[in-house]
């Protein structure tokens, strides 16, 4: 399926997982929708904030912190997103 | 390119005059957080400053450290030193380190030169203090900004209140303080705090060609309009120092302290 043809969830996931692998060099294929992003990433306190930074800045949303608190799987934080659309 | 003698390398900064242009460079690791070492190269820069500005028209201060512009203070040391004093002590050690802190804050505010903070990544608590105090804010577009302290009980101690107050409106400052939420250089941007937004890595370029532009003017003239734009809110900026003393006193602060000391998880900076 191509990215233009998802449904508009499945895009923004895709998007993130895609976001995710160039910024914090993991092969796209061993990221998958419901991994732990803090352990498929290896990223810490400041790595995290990078990529709520990076998030904001594609998608053209602003993601109060505290809104994510708790997430900690791409699927969800997709879901977060796109209520922010 | 003209450099001139009156260069400083330090643990924690260093600053040298180029071009007719002061830069300040923040490098202690991990993110430029800032503690007794910091405050005292503060202090001699601060020391230096009215020799360096003979020779100059601006000042930039920005961080050579890929993690950002200043993480704020350094509350490991803080919480470190306040568990090896009683808490007279402690609280004194707290208002003198606070008093100190403003000192230096306050010349870099009221400099009769035009002073520009280029800040990129975490841009936090006293990192986004050390930003108020300057002229103008270039933000590197993955910079964030964030007021965290009422996560532990406290309220900004560096100027942060005072400083927002004279920029801002004040529903915004309500609600970047009173939600201790993290905000990008977009949102900086939008609501006034931000004057340029510039491309990953280009920030001390754009802090640079903005200085030398400064240069083009007469600095009497510039010096005027800042002082009739730019007031000091000293007597707002003494109240925050009393109010912050009285809330550092309670218990609930060296709780939030402790769990922020020795939280090992990737969202600390959350309560």
């Amino acid at each position: 399926m191509k990215a233009n043809d998802m449904p508009i969830a499945d895009q923004t996931l895709d998007e993130i997982l895609s976001l995710a692998s160039l910024h914090f060099k993991v092969p796209r294929e061993k990221l998958n929708p419901d991994d732990d992003f803090f352990k498929a990433l290896g990223i810490d306190s400041l790595q995290t904030l990078e990529l709520l930074t990076r998030l904001e800045n594609h998608f053209h949303v602003e993601l109060p912190d505290y809104e994510l608190q708790g997430v900690t799987d791409f699927r969800t934080l997709a879901g977060k997103i796109q209520a922010r659309l | 390119m003209k450099l001139s003698s009156a260069a400083h390398d330090g643990k924690a900064l260093s600053w040298q005059v180029k071009d007719h242009v002061i830069e300040v460079a923040l490098h202690r690791v991990p993110c430029n957080e800032l503690g007794s070492l910091s405050l005292e190269e503060l202090e001699k820069f601060a020391d230096a400053f009215g020799g360096l500005q003979r020779d100059a028209h601006a000042l930039i201060i920005y961080s050579d450290l890929k993690a950002g512009f200043c993480a704020g203070a350094d509350l490991r040391e803080l919480y470190k030193r306040s568990q090896a004093m009683d808490k007279a002590e402690a609280l004194k050690g707290v208002r003198d380190f606070l008093e100190r802190i403003h000192r230096v804050l306050n010349l870099i505010d009221a400099a009769p030169l035009t002073t520009i903070a280029a800040v990129h990544g975490v841009t936090f608590g006293g990192g986004f203090e050390l930003a108020l105090a300057c002229d103008l804010i270039i933000a590197d577009k993955m910079a964030r900004f964030c007021f965290p302290e009422l996560r532990l009980g406290l309220i900004p101690g560096f100027g942060g209140i005072p400083r927002l107050k004279r920029d801002l409106g004040n529903a915004v400052v309500r609600d970047l303080l009173l939600t201790g939420r993290s905000f990008n250089a977009t949102k900086a941007q939008q609501i006034g705090l931000v004057s340029q937004v510039v491309a990953e890595g280009e920030v001390l370029r754009a802090a640079r060609a903005t200085a030398a532009q400064l240069g083009k003017f007469d600095r009497e003239t510039a010096a005027a309009a800042k002082r009739f734009i730019k007031p000091i809110p000293h007597e707002e900026l003494r109240r925050e120092i009393d109010i912050f003393c009285d809330l550092f006193s309670r218990p609930a602060v060296e709780a939030g302290l402790k769990k922020f000391v020795e939280s090992t998880e990737a969202q600390p900076y959350l309560p």
